[in-house]
């Protein structure tokens, strides 16, 4: 017999138990659905993630201060020695693989253009900060490496600056005043959003890390000369990331006086692993609700296997008689075989609108950037037809190995 | 030239709980090409069995049984299906038609089995249909045919894969004595055009018809008259 026929034979039946077929369904449809809402949303976080890390830079290094130890009352943390200007040359010079460094002093202030002020951070920087932290210039230039040591008013602003000072329009060459003093805008940067702690990264003013220091008094911690609060690092692509945080911890030990066996009064944190590692707990999170939509699937299927028994048992006879007119055996099974998966793609086929649909309204609600790709409604589909095959199995040998003369006198 | 039908010491038991039923015990006949044989006895005589066996729905238990050249003792249940397939055409008391399925649908099935390519199945469905006096009727579902329609339809979907034998079983049981009458003589028809027809009756009018008659008591032919 052919696959067409038998599916037609197969729509036939299910036709005529219109409801009854429906009901079997519904396990399919709610496990297909709920597989792909699933699977969508973890898509949609992993790829909420990613943009994340690739906000802060792929490979960034934070290192900070730690707390002080003094006569045993521990300071807690950045409580240590600040970091220098000279820990950033140090790095930068010395550590290979490095992609690039950057201290930052920040200081809040209130910048006034025409009239209108509003309240910022001030951050000083160096000029590769802008590269590290993935910042990307939008008009404009950021400073130059010679520039940062001039105390040149020079600054480069955020989005949401340029919102609130200059409705929108291009800023570059204006000049804006920051505690009475006169700088001059020569860039703006692309916007970042919020941070993952919801803080608006655009509301910000970058200058060079002398300047801050000298015109605005950031970061001063004395008797520290040249300090800085924080410094990022890059590591190249395709470097080690231990191994340099090793070649890190190595100079900074140097340079700051620890002893042998002393612990560290700085840490070198990675980002992008902590947000990895947040994101995996997510992901096993993610894994318990696909165990779960699968163990729906699996009732959906034993539903589907229970209306196929019930199916041959009220076909006998007709079993019988095609058995008589000369089915084979894999006649049979082929034709119960085909009408559970077909059974089985309706219900997948349901499924997949309902998940994309709730796919659609949770990413409505959840403001996440959710797609249904491609793959998943291949997933649906052949997760379906698995059902139809596995569930189908049993139902559709039982038909195959009926006796004839039984099936025949079946009331 | 050997016989259409041969059967040689033809044992069939059952096991029914403790007891061991002989449902078959030792048949041995020939039935040539061509020939019009009813199968009579008492229910529980062993007739239906007999028919089951030659017609592959079965298996004997023990002995010798060629059917159309092939050994139904040996078969494998793909040859069986096969073998029904080609060479017997079964009609059915209850008729056994499929529902919501149009008259020349169910007449073509066997052919759907016999791997016959759409068109011509129902070209030849529709012949067999004629033949039957149905032509007319090929859209009609089952439920909307009288029980002689039916039943003609049933028997257009025995011819239609040309078998040698057509085995009956208790054809008329569910139809009215004018209606029977139609379709016994049909079968006379159809046996006159040289189909060998094999019935199974407990009605000694049916029976009449037959040029043969075999008479199953205890598992056993007691009589065997022409």
């Amino acid at each position: 017999m052919s696959l067409l026929a038998s599916i037609r034979i197969a729509l036939i039946a299910l036709r005529v138990n219109a409801l009854r077929s429906a009901l079997a369904m519904l396990g399919v449809i709610i496990g297909v659905a709920s597989v792909i809402v699933l699977v969508s949303i973890s898509e949609g976080t992993k790829r909420a993630v990613e943009a994340q890390i690739a906000s802060f830079g792929a490979n960034l290094l934070i290192i900070r201060p730690g707390s002080s130890i003094f006569g045993g009352r521990r300071g807690g943390a950045g409580s240590a020695t600040p970091l220098t200007d000279g820990d950033v040359l140090a790095l930068a010079n010395e550590v290979p693989g490095m992609a690039g460094v950057s201290g930052e002093v920040s200081t809040s202030a209130t910048a006034v253009f025409g009239g209108v002020n509003w309240s910022t951070r001030i951050s000083g920087v160096n000029a590769d900060y802008f590269d590290v932290r993935a910042w990307v210039i939008d008009e404009g230039r950021a400073f130059a490496p010679a520039e940062e040591s001039s105390g040149r008013r020079f600054v480069v602003v955020g989005q949401t600056i340029v919102r609130e000072l200059f409705d929108g329009a291009d800023p570059v060459g204006q000049t804006l005043r920051i505690q009475g003093q006169p700088f001059e805008i020569i860039g703006t940067v692309a916007a970042k959003g919020e941070s993952s702690w919801g803080a608006d990264q655009d509301d910000i003013i970058f200058m060079p890390l002398a300047t801050a220091r000298q015109r605005l008094g950031a970061g001063q911690r004395p008797p520290t000369r040249d300090p800085v609060s924080v410094i990022y690092a890059d590591v190249a692509a395709g470097e080690d990331v231990d191994r340099v945080i090793a070649d890190i911890e190595d100079i900074l030990r140097v340079r700051r006086e620890i002893l042998p066996g002393a612990e560290d009064d700085f840490s070198v944190g990675n980002l992008a692993e902590f947000i990895r590692a947040r994101n995996e707990t997510e992901n096993q999170l993610g894994l318990l609700l696909a165990v779960g939509a699968a163990i729906v699937l699996l009732v959906g299927g034993i539903g589907i296997m229970n209306i196929m028994l019930v199916s041959v048992t009220e076909r006998t006879r007709e079993i019988g008689l095609r058995l008589a007119v000369g089915a084979r055996q894999r006649d049979i099974r082929n034709q119960f075989l085909i009408e559970s998966i077909v059974l089985c793609l309706f219900g997948g086929a349901m499924g997949l609108a309902a998940g994309i649909g709730g796919t659609l309204i949770y990413a409505e609600i959840g403001q996440l950037e959710i797609a249904v790709s491609p793959l998943i409604v291949g997933i649906a589909i052949s997760a379906s037809v698995l059902v139809g095959v596995f569930f189908g199995l049993y139902p559709a040998q039982r038909a195959a190995r009926l006796n004839p003369i039984d099936a025949l006198r079946h009331e | 030239m050997s016989a259409l039908i041969e059967c040689r010491n033809l044992f069939k038991t059952y096991q029914m709980g403790d007891t061991k039923i002989r449902a078959l015990d030792g048949v041995s006949l020939e039935i040539e090409s061509g020939e019009y044989v009813a199968v009579m006895g008492a229910s529980g005589s062993g007739k239906s069995t007999f028919m089951n066996l030659l017609g592959a729905l079965d298996r004997p238990t023990a002995g010798f049984l060629r059917v159309d050249g092939a050994l139904l003792n040996q078969l494998t249940a793909e040859q069986e299906a096969e073998f029904r397939g080609r060479s017997i055409g079964f009609v059915f008391q209850q008729f056994n038609l499929l529902p919501r399925t149009s008259a020349v649908e169910n007449v073509a099935l066997p052919l759907v089995y016999a791997g016959v390519p759409a068109a011509e199945r129902r070209k030849r469905a529709m012949a067999r249909l004629e033949q039957m006096g149905l032509a007319e009727r090929y859209d009609h579902h089952p439920s909307q045919l009288s029980g002689g329609q039916q039943q003609r339809v049933a028997i257009a979907r025995a011819l239609v894969n040309d078998p040698q034998i057509l085995l009956a079983d208790e054809p008329t049981g569910a139809l009215d004595s004018k209606t029977s009458a139609d379709i016994m003589a049909l079968f006379d028809s159809l046996n006159r055009d040289g189909i060998t027809v094999i019935l199974v009756t407990h009605e000694q009018d049916v029976a009449d018809h037959a040029k043969r008659q075999l008479v199953f008591k205890d598992g056993r032919v007691v009589e065997d008259r022409s």
